[in-house]
């Protein structure tokens, strides 16, 4: 057949721009392990936030002034003035902490299935880049609304640096660009935060899927599906990423829309989480608000901070307690990737971590008290025995065989359907059924019922076989 | 294309030399493009000394002025806080303030010039968060080694009323004293030394 003249014309641009290899070679026909789950939405939503912030941070700097004299009621015009400004501004806001929720889990799933371990090294590294770079461009947003908790955790943070010793007075100085957080400072920070940073962010976002699709995609069994080919030379256990991968994330955006939508309508401020109360008083350098705290991403390496009581020292566990995720690739001894087979002394570690990572989070929100510091402490010292210990308890790990293939879950339905059969007899089990004798309006209406009262010995019986069931799955 | 007859070793002389031509041109540019970054001829230059009207203070009130963008508290101590202060020293850190920051004028245990009136840059030597004013003794929340002090929120740093660290804390020092000096007894001069001019 003759070749028409669009095609005559497509075929032009490909030979000068290969976008069909470009796309092939990312999408149609990158190989991805069969069996992702869950856990395996948070790249592509991560993906998402990054498009969202990008979106309204634009449309954001149209109105907003970086002047310290301006700054604030430039928020306040953009949420009460500009069409539909408050809607742009609270995705912004809204968007930050959902990117660090999606990030947090999207960091736990490398966790949990060894992601990180060779050959994806590197993948690692341009992830905890990307983190670091995150947690920069948050913090220097933070300070543009120019409100109370503006201020004052940007003085606390940039007085982080000024306890490094020698240099340290010079470059906080150097950083603020005055003695105290002052105009200068909240005009660099602008431009950090709307050029510098983000642009950092794509090259990194750029540089860990480059390094992604280098080596492949790890999957919940911690196995490499490039071991197994057929004769076309494509993975066994391997399917393109478009469409099966872009479809399986359109519903994950779906439902992640569906939450996030939730948020920016109902609850932008996140009872104070999100978007601080103290935050809605302009910048009072003269007056610290009673209880600062920083935003929620940031509580639990800033209670490692309050922990320690030394200044030097502290700004070293907290950068400490950031630095050591970067060694996680080499910490862990373990040979086998996937939590699905690794022994029971990592299913414990990893979550004795997870659960002081989240106390070192609410503490971080919480004013000091001396139980909280104590509390703190303990939960420091659990986090960097996760790390510092790491070379030690998995070498002993008693780990199980590894399959040559993935392996199949039982799905949803097959899960749901078990779970229907036994409903009725767990409902028997946690309740009892009870007499009553009662009179309704008149002592004429006497009459007994039968009611469903729930049952404590029932239920310890429920609750015992389940944490019999947990404690067997941690080993 | 040929090889042959080429002088290898002033090729890589030359790739060399641009080598380090250029890394020297870029040192050059980095210097202007980080020092752009110091504070400005303008924020330098601010600053400018201020006088506080100390004569209709109450004992035991506390006045909040800025010097240079900063808070300075001034506070005038009640007979009782002066006493109080004599017995703390073994919960300082630096009772004699060996390694803080003041006028060598307000180098006493009391820290400032006259006993009574505490003149001291209120942002905490941790990580600069304006401490509150606590003077209350033993208040529930802080328990009952609470004297009177100064209590950081941020990270639960304690001073007691002259300023001065106690053991345990984050915070490395005692509160920053500012030079200041009196201009009449009841008016003071913040931002300038007493050391240079005496009264």
């Amino acid at each position: 057949m003759k070749p028409t003249r669009l095609t005559e014309c497509g075929n032009w641009v490909l030979d000068r721009f290969p976008v069909t290899k470009f796309w092939n070679d990312h999408m149609a026909h990158y190989y991805a392990p069969k069996n992702f789950n869950f856990w395996y939405f948070f790249g592509s939503l991560a993906l998402l936030l990054l498009v969202n912030q990008i979106l309204t941070g634009i449309l954001l700097t149209m109105n907003y002034k970086p002047d310290a004299k301006l700054a604030f009621d430039s928020v306040e015009y953009i949420m009460r003035d500009v069409p539909w400004g408050w809607l742009v501004r609270y995705m912004h806001s809204t968007g930050a902490s959902a990117f660090f929720i999606v990030i947090y889990l999207h960091m736990f799933r490398a966790l949990l299935y060894g992601s990180f371990k060779h050959p994806r090294e590197l993948i690692w590294i341009f992830g905890m880049l990307l983190f670091v770079a995150l947690m920069a461009e948050a913090f220097m947003g933070y300070l543009l609304p120019w409100g109370q908790m503006s201020f004052w955790g940007a003085q606390v943070i940039i007085s982080l640096f000024s306890a490094i010793p020698l240099v340290g007075d010079d470059l906080s100085l150097w950083i603020r660009g005055d003695y105290v957080i002052a105009d200068a400072t909240l005009n660099r920070f602008f431009a950090f935060h709307v050029i510098a940073v983000p642009l950092v962010l794509v090259m990194l976002v750029f540089m860990h899927l480059v390094a992604l699709h280098e080596v492949g995609s790890n999957n919940p069994d911690g196995i490499e599906i490039k071991e197994s080919k057929d004769p076309w030379g494509h993975p066994v256990d391997g399917i393109p990423f478009h469409p099966y991968y872009t479809v399986k994330d359109l519903v994950g955006v779906g439902v992640f829309l569906l939450f996030f939508a939730t948020v920016i309508f109902y609850m932008p401020e996140m009872g104070g989480y999100f978007l601080e109360h103290a935050n809605f008083i302009p910048a009072d350098p003269m007056k610290t608000p009673e209880h600062i705290a920083p935003v929620w991403y940031f509580t639990p390496f800033y209670s490692i901070l309050r922990a320690i009581p030394d200044k030097f020292a502290g700004v070293i566990g907290m950068g400490g307690s950031i630095f050591v995720l970067f060694l996680m690739p080499w910490l862990d001894r373990c040979k086998v990737k996937s939590i699905r087979y690794r022994g029971g002394i990592f299913k414990k570690a990893l979550f004795l971590f997870v659960i002081s990572f989240i106390a070192l989070g609410y503490l971080g929100t919480q004013p000091v008290t001396p139980v909280a510091t104590t509390l703190a402490r303990l939960f420091t010292t659990i986090y960097f025995g996760f790390f510092l210990l790491m070379p030690i308890y998995t070498r002993w790990e008693k780990t199980k065989p590894v399959p040559k293939r993935l392996t199949r879950l039982h799905s949803l339905e097959e899960q749901l359907h078990t779970l229907e059969e036994q409903l009725p007899a767990l409902i028997e089990e946690i309740t009892e059924l009870k007499s009553v004798v009662t009179e309704i309006g008149h002592p004429a209406f006497k009459g007994t019922f039968f009611n469903r009262r729930p049952s404590p010995q029932g239920m310890a019986h429920v609750i015992s076989r389940l944490a019999k069931k947990l404690k067997g799955s941690l080993d | 294309m040929n090889n042959k007859g080429v002088d290898k070793s002033k090729r890589q002389f030359l790739t060399s030399a641009m080598t380090v031509v250029g890394a020297v041109g870029t040192g050059y540019l980095a210097v202007p493009f980080l020092a752009q970054m110091q504070p400005s001829v303008k924020a330098m230059a601010a600053g400018a000394p201020v006088e506080v009207d100390i004569s209709k203070m109450e004992t035991g009130q506390l006045i909040r002025v800025a010097w240079r963008g900063k808070p300075v508290w001034v506070l005038n101590r009640t007979p009782e806080v002066l006493a109080t202060l004599k017995t703390l020293d073994a919960e300082l850190r630096d009772p004699l303030s060996n390694e803080s920051e003041q006028p060598a004028s307000s180098k006493n245990p009391g820290r400032s010039l006259k006993p009574e009136i505490f003149v001291a840059v209120g942002l905490c030597t941790h990580l600069g968060c304006s401490p509150t004013f606590r003077p209350e003794i033993a208040p529930n929340d802080l328990g009952d080694k609470w004297k009177g002090g100064f209590f950081c929120p941020c990270h639960g740093s304690w001073f007691d009323l002259a300023g001065r660290v106690y053991r345990g804390v984050p915070a490395p020092t005692n509160l920053e004293i500012p030079p200041y000096r009196y201009v009449t007894d009841t008016r003071v001069i913040i931002g300038e030394s007493a050391e240079e001019k005496t009264v």
